[in-house]
Parts: structure tokens; sequence; C-alpha cells
């Protein structure tokens, strides 16, 4: 297709999203969207350089790709390092010291993404006044809600240093363990809040679900569309956002594997190069790069599985569920309900988690028969995050491979991105309100463009008009 | 009188110091009676509505795009604080300072396991800026007034500084506060 005939309009930088991004959209002469696209811009080359380093740096040092939920990566890589040193069958206490900052971690990103970033969007409308549509425009007309937001991020930041020793890039993971447990005084600091973010949790929760009823007519198919879904899921086929085997569905909810073992996950998924993107486009082998797409996150998981092993979320998911009678639910917005359910989840983990003496174990780290190979997954907030690595006799890393969750997205948003284009674009003059739409689309994903960028990029949001002589006729940046 | 404004971007970092930024947690609040927020990606304000008193960089140059982004802060900020070891130093970003870029791109786009790439192509669209041969440090593209140093600095330096700034008072920043790790 020749770029010449079409006008170009740029999203730059996209913004309340976790790190930079860039929309842009082809229209023909008749002003109808004839391409629309999310690009991944900046690159790192991590999988080089972090060759002929220590195998032991990688959980501190992985995470630096991405602040936004660097425990997924200090979790992801400590797993595939305990491998390594022969040491993944890890004790309790460093199981549960793990599995506390990471529902931590998922309780803090989740609340952020939907109070700070999201919030604006739901509350005021995509029309809003750019000026306010941003966390101090929330607390100055929704005081109470905002402070919640803060707080119970708080909370969850608090769980982490706690548990890692520092809010942002941790220690706690290393190799085969944790380097501490919980003591009773930081034990009891967290009982005493619980109870109040259980509690908020469930309002937000309702927060999510009244706006997508409320405003169903619209949310059912604002960038939305069937697609396949996959997760990690427990042996019983409950939610696992720390560990489990790999499962995929397909838009009606027929499986396309179940319980597979992640490290032979080179078989099932990969990931496909474009000229256009940093990001890589993962597909599921089987299906091919065409319709083998899939989405993780929230909503994946959500659809993914059997049940949620906490009551109170497990009630808010039927109650989701059924809104679809069952079968999968494919509407992109929704991400925000599923989203504040597994908030919900953490919270009732967290509780759980705290309550048990085994955090106070003193029995941290295992060992045992060195390897050269390890493959590692996790649940991220933003969806499944694989790392795999090779380390030679001399323990330095030979080879590193990480497909991380806003990469599995990569389809989905661009196919998100290209709906609300195309439904909402096409044929208008274009505004600052119809603009933000594209955002919200991508914002719905809570795409981590940091983590993309490990390979890849961040990613700032511009549209640009250029006519069909390639003319320049309008730039809009959201001003 | 009208409040100062407050800018904020991250060029090659990992928002990590953004996120430590937002640590400050309920003195946002207090934070927005100071100053108000400018060009930021934790708002919707794409391009500066004016000159700012204070601009906040988080990562350094890795690309020319990050570069232009650092000019347009130096340009309308009269304070320009690098925070943060990405913007200081480069960062684990600036690991790949040793290697070349096609060895980058090779392992990530041809040799990974996981690659699917029968024609070999690589990221190489208009759309996508250019990367520099190296990751720069924010001072050696323009002139930064202060550094902040952690990784990322905490919230509390964050703070203490911000509030030193703005209130004309000096800055002492305790031991805890500055060191790293
Ligand atoms: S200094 Fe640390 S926290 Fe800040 S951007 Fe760089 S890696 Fe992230």
């Amino acid at each position: 297709m020749s770029d010449n005939n079409l006008k170009r309009v740029v999203i730059e930088p996209v913004t309340r999203v976790e790190g930079h991004g860039k929309v842009t959209v082809l229209l023909d002469e008749n002003n109808k969207v004839k391409q629309a696209r999310l690009h991944i811009v900046e690159f790192r080359g991590f999988e080089r350089f972090i060759q002929g380093r220590p195998f032991w740096e990688v959980p501190v040092l992985v995470q630096r790709l991405c602040g936004i939920c660097p425990v997924s990566h200090h979790l992801a890589a400590a797993k595939a390092m305990d491998i390594i040193v022969g040491g993944e069958n890890i004790t309790p206490t460093a199981e549960k010291m793990r599995r506390l900052m990471h529902y931590g971690q998922t309780f803090q990103s989740h609340v952020l993404h939907f109070f700070h970033l999201s919030s604006p969007d739901l509350l005021f409308g995509f029309d809003a006044d750019p000026a306010i549509r941003n966390i101090i425009g929330v607390a100055a007309k929704y005081p109470d809600l905002a402070v919640q937001g803060v707080m119970m991020r708080k909370f969850g930041q608090e769980i982490i240093k706690a548990t890692a020793g520092k809010k942002i890039h941790g220690t706690g993971a290393i190799p085969g363990g944790v380097n501490k447990n919980l003591s009773i005084e930081e034990r009891d600091f967290f009982l005493k809040d619980i109870d109040k973010m259980i509690e908020w949790s469930i309002g937000a929760v309702k927060i999510a679900k009244d706006y997508t009823m409320e405003n169903f007519d619209m949310v059912k198919t604002f960038g939305s569309f069937e697609s396949n879904h996959l997760s990690l899921i427990r042996e019983d086929g409950a939610m696992d956002l720390y560990h489990g085997g790999l499962r995929a569905i397909d838009a009606q909810g027929k499986n396309i594997f179940d319980h597979v073992d992640y490290k032979n996950y080179q078989d099932y998924i990969t990931e496909e190069v474009r000229s256009w993107s940093y990001m890589k486009f993962p597909f599921i082998k089987s299906i091919g790069t065409e319709n083998g797409w899939y989405r993780v996150g929230p909503l994946a998981r959500i659809n993914t599985c059997d049940f949620i092993d906490t009551p109170l979320a497990e009630k808010e998911r039927k109650e989701f569920m059924a809104l679809t009678d069952g079968k999968p639910n494919n509407i992109t917005l929704a991400y925000h309900w599923t989203r504040m359910i597994e908030v919900l989840h953490s919270a009732e983990k967290m509780k759980e988690l705290l309550n048990d003496p085994d955090l106070q174990g003193k029995d941290l780290v295992v060992t045992g028969e060195r390897r050269g190979e390890a493959v590692a997954l996790i649940e991220a907030p933003r969806g499944t995050l694989f790392h795999h690595y090779k380390v030679d006799e001399n323990d330095q890393v030979t080879m590193a491979n990480l497909i991380v969750s806003t990469t599995n997205n990569n389809v989905p948003m661009n196919t998100a991105v290209t709906k609300v284009a195309v439904d909402y674009l096409s044929g208008v003059e274009i505004t600052e309100g119809l603009l933000n739409r594209i955002e919200v689309a991508i914002r719905a994903y809570d795409p981590c463009l940091s983590c993309a960028t490990h390979a890849m990029g961040k990613m700032p949001l511009v549209v640009t008009l250029v006519d069909h002589n390639g003319t320049v006729i309008d730039k809009k940046t959201k001003e | 009188m009208e409040k100062p404004k407050l800018a904020t971007t991250s060029l090659a970092g990992c928002f990590g110091c953004h996120m430590s930024f937002l640590d400050i947690d309920e003195r946002i609040l207090k934070l927005v009676e100071l100053v108000q927020f400018d060009k930021s990606p934790i708002d919707d304000i794409k391009e500066f509505t004016g000159q700012c008193l204070v601009g906040l960089v988080e990562g350094g140059c890795a690309n020319e795009e990050n570069v232009h982004v650092l000019q347009k802060f130096r340009k309308n900020c009269d304070i320009l604080i690098s925070v943060g070891d990405c913007a200081i130093n480069g960062g684990i970003p600036a690991m790949r300072n040793d290697l070349s870029i096609k060895e980058c791109f090779e392992e990530a786009y041809l040799n990974g396991p996981s690659v699917y790439n029968p024609s070999g192509v690589l990221p190489d669209d208009k759309e996508l800026p250019l990367l520099l041969d190296k990751v720069y440090p924010c001072h050696e593209v323009v002139k930064i007034d202060y550094h902040l140093p952690g990784c990322p600095p905490s919230a509390d330096t964050l703070w203490e500084a911000l509030v030193a700034l703005l209130t004309n008072k000096p800055l002492e920043l305790p031991y805890e506060l500055i060191k790293y790790d």
C-alpha cells in the first residue's frame, strides 16, 4: 500500500499509561480509516547486554526494565534462578513471602491503574476537559475516592517494602528462596488495616461494575472483538497469579491447550517481528499468525480460570461471568471490572497470608543440583510473563529471552486501536475527545510500555493528519 | 499569585522514578497546593502550556526522540533535575554501550528462542525514532541543575527536594535519603 495517498493522524505521547506510546492512523481521501497502529518506539537490548552477567544478579537487574511492576520481573527471574541453583522446591516461608510480595504488587499496580490513570475517563467522560482528566482532578471532585486510591496503593507498596526491602526495585527474592521473613510487628502493622482494604476493594469493584452496566450499550462494542485468552492456571483450575500451567481458550471458551508445563512454552508460543514496532507479536503456533494471537491480563485470567479460591472475589467473578452466560467475555472495557475483582482477590489473599505463621519461619533458602537452563512464568498484573535463561559453568548468563505481559497484548491493543479508529474517526472531524477514545482503549489493557521496552519501546501517542498528497494538514497532540 | 509549574518526563528510564514520586502518597495533595502540574505522563498535558519552574527528568537519552524531549524540557524549565541513576549516568540501559546496536537487534529479533521471523525483518519503520549509538546521561546533552541519586530516589528524597525548591529553603538531605540501595 502506498502511504502517499493517505492522511496520517498521530497521537503522541500516549499519556496516563505507564510508559510512552505513539499511535498513527492513516485515512484515505474520503477520511476513511485505512490503518491504525500502536508503535513501541524505544529499544533497550536487554537480551544481549545481560549476557556475561552473573546469574544471581538477574533478579535485581531485570526489574530495572520496568519500575511499574518490578516485583513481577524480580519474582519471575528468581523463580528461574531457583531452577538454576536446584532450589525450585522453595520452603513454605519463602514461597509465602514471595506470594505476599506478589499480591501486594498486584494490588498496588491495579489500584494505580484504576484510580490514578483510568478513573478520570470513567468519572468525567472521554470528552471531559483534558486539564481535569487526571488524579488531581479526581481529588478535587471526589476527594474520598482519590484518597482511597492513594491509601490502597500505599498499602500495597508497604507490603512490597516489608517483603522485598524497598518499594521499588527490592532485593527480597534470591535464587532458591528469600532473604527475610515477616516480623510480628510488620504483620500487625498490616493486619490492622487489611479489613479496610478489603472493604475499599469491594467498593472499587462496584464502581467498575456500575460503570460497565450503566454504559453497557457503548461499553459492549467499544474497541471490542473476539479473541483467544491465555493465562497460568492452578492444577485444580483456580486462578493463581504466582504459579501454574498454561491454559489457552478460544473466544467461545473451548480449550486450545491446558495445564501445559511452561518449560515447553516454545512448542506453543512464538513471536513475530514486524518492521513498525520494537514490540514483537506473539501467537499460538498451532493456530498461526493470522488468528493465533490472544489476550492476557485480568480479563483473560477471569475468562480462563474455573474459579477463584477466595470467597468475595469468587462471588464477583460469578456475577461477572453471568453477564455472558459463562462464556468468555470479549469486551475491552471489561478489563476494568476484572482488574478490580483481582484487587479484591489480592486483598483477601494478603489477609490469608498475613494470618499464616509460616511467614515467621526461619528456613529461607534451599539449593540442590546446579542446572544450566531455566524457564519461569508468573502472572504479572498485566498478564503472563515469560523468562527464559541459560547459564554457563562460570555462572554467567549466556542467553535470556523475555516475553513480557504487554507484548502478549500487542495484537489485541492494535486491534482495539483499529476498531476505535474505524468506529469513531472515519469521515468526521477529529477532535481531542475522539483521540482520547483511542487512548481509552489502549489504557483498558493497562499496557506497561516500560516493560515492553526491554527489547522494545515506550510509547508516545501522536495523531497526525496528512492529506493524500503527503502534506500535513493537522496534527493533534492533545494540548 | 499564580502557582509555579512542575513538569516531568520519562526518557530511557523504567518509570520507577515516577512511581517513587507517586509514593509521596497523600502528600501529593499538599504538593498541588504549592505547584501546578504541567506536561507529564501522569496527566493529559502533552505539550508545555508555559514556562515551568521545575522539570524532573527520569532516564537518559537512548534515541533522538529522548534528545528532543530533553531539549524541550531545558528550554521550558527554569530548574532541570536529573532524577535517578538512569538520568544521571545512563543506568541499566547504558549496559548496551559496550555493544553494537546490531548485536542487540540480532539477539532480540533474529536469534531469540521464541522469535518467528522467516523473512528476517528488523524494526526500521520511519515511525520509530533513530537509536543513538550509546545511551547518554542527561547532563551530556543539556545543562542539568541538580542531580537526585538513587534507583529510584525514595519518595522522601523527592519530596524534600521539591518542597525545599518550591519554598525557597536550603535543601539538606540526610545520608539515608541519598544512599544507593
Ligand atoms: S533510576 Fe532506577 S528507578 Fe529510575 S528510571 Fe532508572 S532504573 Fe528506573
